[in-house]
C-alpha cells in the first residue's frame, strides 16, 4: 500500500495506478491457495490415473476456481423470474440458462460460471511434497564404485585462468598484505589467487528398476490402469535418489517380452500366468546389461496372483536368482474385484522370499485411493531391510 | 478527447443540472485507465482490503471484458466531494453523457433517505475509511501473519450481508441486566389483596437479573460476533466492524440499484436534450450510447429472461415525470427505496407497455404465467430482501460459548444449501474459537442441524 512514501519525487498524480495493481495481487493469492489445497489434496488428484503422462516432466491438474462461501438458499426446484418481451401467459419454451449453464448473480455482481484453472505442476515438486507430506523415507542406496570421473573444486594457486579468478579471496589477499585501513589499494599479481580443480571418481548412484507386469487374460483394464499408476509413482520416488535411473519393462503371459515403456501399457495378452517366464526375462536382463555390485537393482512386479500351479517351483527358483541380485523386490497384487489379500499364488512366492530374510514387501492393491499406502509400504519396507543389511 | 473541452462542459452540464432542479455536493472527476475501472468494479471501492475472494471475481471481471460482455464508463462514490471514475478510454461524446449521468447519481445520494441515513452512519469519507482500512488490514497482516487475517476476513466478508441498517454503526452491547418487571399499579384490588397476606403482597425489590445473549434473535451477525465471540482479539473485532462498516456503505446502493441508475439514466437523458451548447455530431454519439446504456436485456432476441435495472428504472421515471410532475418525482427520489418504487409506481399500464411478465422455470422449461400485477412486483423485489442474503440469526450462546444459530426458513420459503452453510460456519468457528451451530431445514421441511467442527 505504501509505495514510495519516502521518495523525494512526488508521483505523477495521473500515474499512481499504474503502481499496483490490487486485482492481480489478490488473483495471484487466489492462485497460491488453489496451489495450497492441490497440495494437501495431493494423494487423492494425483492417485487418479488420468493425469499421468509419459516422459513429461509435469502434469496438468484441472482445479476449479476456489468459492468464497456465503450463506446460501437451497436451489429451488421453480425459480420464478420477471422477464421482458412479447409473449402470452402459458407460453412454454426451453430454458436457455440450462442449456449454457449460466450462473445466478449475486449482489456484488460475481458470477458463478465453470471457469476452470489448468495448474502446470513439476513432477519434482509433486515428489517432494508427497515425501514430506507423507513422510516416506529416503532410501539407503548401494554405493558401488565406479569408472565415471567428475571435476571438483580444490584450493587456489597463484597461477590460473582469469575466468576461475576468485575475488572475494583475491581483495582478501590484498588486504592482508596492506594491512592498514584507509589508504585506496592496489593489486598486484602476488594477491590474485585463482580456483583450482580436481579429478574425482564419482560414486555410483545407478538403478535399474524393473517393471514386470502380468497382462494375462484374468488381468483387467482396470488392473493394469491401478499397476500403471502404482508404477509411476514409484518411478518419481526412485529418481529421487538415483541421479542416473534406467527402468526396464517387462510385460509377461505365458511368455516374456521387453517392452518400452509407451507401448508397455498397451499391452494387454491372453491366455494363461506363467510368472517363471517374466523372472528368467529379468534375470537374462540383469546379467546382460547392468552389474549388480555396481548398480541398484528394484523389481516390482504387479499381478492378480494366480500363477499356474505348475509354475510354483521354477518361479520361486527365479525370484530368489533376482533376490540375490537386487536391492529390493517389491509385489504389489492388484484386483480391482474380490480382494484375496495376498493369499494367492503368487502372494505366497513372495511371502517365502521374505520370511526367508529377502528384502521384498507385498502389498494388496484394490483402488486408486490405495496407491499412497502402497507407494509408502514399499518404501519404508525397503528402508527397514536396508538398515538391516 | 479534448481534456479542456471535457473540463468546459461539465461546468456548463452542472450549472444546467442545478437550473433543473438538481442538488448535489461538488463532484471530482478523474479519467483512469481501464485496468483501474475494472478493480473499482470488483472491490466497489478504489482501495479496499485484500482478500482473495476479489482475486477471483477479477478474473472472472477479466474474462467478462476479453468477451466483450461489458463496458464500464463511470463509478461514482457518494460523498462530499463525490468521487466520479470515468473511464480514459470514453470519447468526448460519452463522457458528455457520463457527466450528466453522474450528476443524476450525485442528486440522489445526496437527496435520498436511506442514503442519507446509511451516510450519516458511516460519514461523507468512505472512500477514505475504506483506504484506511485497507491499510490497517496490511498492518495486521505484518504483525500476525497473512493465515491469521486471512482466516478473519473468510468469515467477515462471508457474513457481509448480515448487518442490520435499521441499527446505529456504532451500536452499544445489549443491557446487562434484564429490565425490571413494571411495578403492578396500586389499585382496590390489590390494596385488598395484600391487605389479606401481608407476606405475599410485598415481593421485596426484585433481585437484578441478567440478561440472555443475544435478549431475541439477532441479525445483526457482523456486530454480533464482533461483541460477544468469547475469545476474539482485538484487532480481528476491528476487522469485523470494518467490514461492517463498509456492508453498511453498500446497502443503499444495493437497495436502491432500480430507482437510482433510472434516476442517473433519466437525467443524462433530459440534460442532454437540454445542453444546447452541444455539437450536433456529439450530441447524436451520446444518444446512441444512451441507448445501449437503457435497452431491454438483449434487445436483438425477441424475449428476455431478465430486466436491465436501467431500463426499467428509465422507463418508469420517465413516467413518473411526464403524469405527476417534476416536483412529485424529486420527493418520490427523495423518500422511496426499491421497494416503494416498484410497489407504488410500476402500474399495469407500464408492465404492460414494457411488456413485463413473469415465469416459472421448472425442469429446464420456461412458462409464462398469468399477469399478476403484485406477484410481478415481488418477483423482482425477491433478490433484494435482507441485502440479498437468507435470514440467518443468531439465537443463543450456550454456557460453554457454543454459538447457535438460526436460519428462518419460513421467512425465506425453503432451506438453506447445506454445503456451502457448512462452509460458512467453518470459517465461522475459526473466530468464534468455540462450536458454532445452525439449524435450517432439508429438502423434505425436516428441521436439520449443521455444526462445526
Amino acid at each position: 500500500m505504501s509505495t514510495q512514501t519516502d521518495s523525494h519525487q512526488p508521483l505523477d498524480p495521473a500515474k499512481w495506478y499504474d503502481l499496483f495493481s490490487r486485482g492481480a495481487r489478490d488473483w495471484l493469492r487466489h492462485d497460491e491457495k488453489v496451489r495450497d489445497s492441490v497440495r494437501r489434496h495431493l494423494p487423492q488428484i494425483v492417485a487418479g490415473g488420468d493425469l499421468i503422462t509419459g516422459g513429461a516432466r509435469t502434469v496438468r491438474v484441472p482445479m476449479k476456481m476456489l468459492e468464497h462461501y456465503h450463506f446460501r438458499l437451497r436451489k429451488a426446484e421453480e425459480n420464478q423470474g420477471a422477464g421482458q418481451g412479447k409473449v402470452k401467459p402459458g407460453d412454454v419454451f426451453a430454458d436457455p440458462s440450462q442449456a449454457e449453464g449460466s450462473g445466478e448473480k449475486g449482489p456484488g455482481g460475481r458470477e458463478e460460471g465453470e471457469v476452470q484453472l489448468l495448474l502446470e505442476l513439476k513432477i519434482d515438486d509433486i515428489v517432494d511434497w508427497l515425501w514430506e507430506e507423507m513422510q516416506l523415507p529416503n532410501l539407503k542406496t548401494r554405493v558401488g564404485p565406479s569408472e565415471e570421473t567428475e571435476w571438483v573444486r580444490e584450493g587456489w594457486d597463484r597461477r590460473g585462468a582469469r575466468s576461475r579468478l576468485d575475488r572475494r579471496r583475491s581483495f582478501k589477499e590484498l588486504v592482508k598484505r596492506r594491512g592498514a585501513p584507509g589508504a585506496i589499494p592496489t593489486f598486484t599479481d602476488e594477491d590474485l589467487r585463482y580456483r583450482q580443480l580436481a579429478r574425482r571418481r564419482k560414486p555410483a548412484v545407478r538403478a535399474a528398476v524393473f517393471f514386470l507386469l502380468d497382462v494375462s487374460g484374468s488381468m483387467s483394464d482396470r488392473d493394469r490402469k491401478l499397476a500403471k499408476t502404482f508404477f509411476f509413482w514409484t518411478v518419481q520416488g526412485l529418481r529421487r535418489e538415483y541421479r542416473s535411473l534406467e527402468t526396464i519393462f517387462v510385460a509377461h503371459t505365458t511368455e516374456a517380452w521387453e517392452f518400452a515403456e509407451p507401448e508397455f501399457f498397451q499391452v494387454s495378452g491372453s491366455g494363461g500366468t506363467v510368472a517363471s517366464t517374466g523372472f528368467a526375462k529379468v534375470n537374462e536382463i540383469i546379467h546382460e546389461r547392468y552389474n549388480p555390485a555396481t548398480c541398484n537393482v528394484y523389481l516390482f512386479y504387479a499381478s492378480d496372483g494366480d500363477n499356474s500351479m505348475s509354475d510354483t517351483a521354477e518361479a520361486r527358483e527365479g525370484l530368489a536368482a533376482i533376490a540375490a541380485d537386487a536391492c529390493f523386490t517389491g509385489y504389489v497384487e492388484v484386483s480391482s474385484g474380490l480382494s484375496r489379500q495376498l493369499d494367492t499364488e503368487t502372494g505366497r512366492l513372495f511371502a517365502e522370499l521374505g520370511a526367508a530374510g529377502g528384502a521384498t514387501g507385498s502389498y494388496a492393491l484394490n483402488d486408486y485411493e490405495d496407491i499412497w499406502s502402497a507407494v509408502r509400504h514399499f518404501f519404508s519396507a525397503e528402508s527397514r531391510t536396508a538398515e538391516g543389511a | 478527447m479534448s481534456e479542456a473541452l471535457w473540463k468546459d462542459y461539465i461546468e456548463r452540464i452542472e450549472a444546467l443540472a442545478a437550473r433543473s432542479g438538481l442538488s448535489f455536493h461538488p463532484v471530482e472527476f478523474e479519467a483512469v485507465p481501464d485496468s483501474f475501472m475494472m478493480e473499482i468494479a470488483v472491490y466497489g471501492l478504489p482501495v479496499r482490503m485484500p482478500h482473495w475472494s476479489f482475486g477471483v471475481r477479477y478474473i472472472y471481471q477479466l474474462i467478462q471484458r476479453h468477451m466483450g460482455h461489458s463496458r464500464l464508463f463511470e463509478v461514482v462514490f457518494p460523498g462530499n466531494p463525490g468521487h466520479a471514475y470515468l473511464a480514459s478510454g470514453n470519447g468526448l461524446a460519452e463522457n458528455v453523457l457520463v457527466t450528466a449521468h453522474v450528476l443524476g447519481h450525485a442528486d440522489f445520494s445526496r437527496n435520498n433517505l436511506l442514503f442519507q441515513r446509511c451516510q450519516a452512519q458511516v460519514s461523507e469519507h468512505i472512500v477514505e475509511h475504506a483506504a484506511n482500512h485497507a491499510r490497517q488490514i496490511q498492518q495486521a497482516i505484518e504483525t500476525h501473519g497473512l493465515e491469521r487475517v486471512e482466516a478473519v476476513l473468510d468469515a467477515a466478508l462471508a457474513l457481509e450481508q448480515h448487518i442490520d441498517v435499521d441499527q446505529s454503526l456504532r451500536r452499544s452491547r445489549y443491557p446487562e441486566y434484564a429490565e425490571p418487571a413494571k411495578a403492578i399499579a396500586d389499585d382496590q384490588f390489590r390494596r385488598r389483596f395484600a391487605a389479606l397476606e401481608p407476606a405475599a403482597g410485598a415481593a421485596g425489590p426484585e433481585a437484578k437479573r441478567r440478561a440472555p445473549v443475544p435478549p431475541h434473535p439477532e441479525r445483526d451477525l457482523l456486530w454480533f460476533v464482533a461483541q460477544y465471540a468469547p475469545e476474539m482479539e482485538s484487532w480481528e473485532r476491528d476487522i469485523f466492524l470494518a467490514v461492517r462498516e463498509e456492508s453498511f456503505y453498500f446497502y443503499p446502493v444495493f437497495a436502491t440499484q432500480i430507482m437510482n441508475e433510472g434516476w442517473a439514466s433519466y437525467w443524462h437523458a433530459r440534460l442532454l436534450r437540454e445542453a444546447d451548447f452541444i455539437p450536433q455530431q456529439a450530441y447524436v454519439d451520446a444518444i446512441k450510447c444512451h441507448s445501449d446504456v437503457v435497452r431491454p436485456v438483449a434487445a436483438d432476441s425477441q424475449v428476455a429472461l431478465g430486466l436491465n435495472p436501467y431500463h426499467l428504472g428509465f422507463s418508469m421515471w420517465e413516467k413518473i415525470v411526464e403524469r405527476q410532475g417534476l416536483e412529485a418525482a424529486l420527493a418520490i427520489r427523495a423518500q422511496d427505496d426499491d421497494f416503494a418504487f416498484i410497489r407504488n409506481h410500476l402500474t399495469r399500464e407500464l408492465a404492460d407497455e414494457l411488456e413485463l411478465f413473469r415465469y416459472s422455470a421448472r425442469d429446464g422449461q420456461i412458462r409464462v404465467l398469468e399477469p399478476d400485477l403484485s406477484a410481478l412486483h415481488e418477483v423482482i423485489l425477491a433478490p433484494k430482501y435482507n441485502f440479498g442474503a437468507p435470514t440467518v440469526m443468531a439465537k443463543h450462546i450456550r454456557s460453554d460459548g457454543t454459538l447457535e444459530l438460526v436460519h428462518d426458513h419460513s421467512l425465506d420459503g425453503r432451506g438453506l444449501d447445506l454445503e456451502r452453510s457448512r462452509k460458512v460456519l467453518d470459517y465461522l468457528q475459526r473466530i468464534w474459537r468455540r462450536p458454532v451451530l445452525l439449524t435450517t431445514v432439508n429438502q423434505a421441511g425436516l428441521v436439520l442441524e449443521l455444526s462445526a467442527p
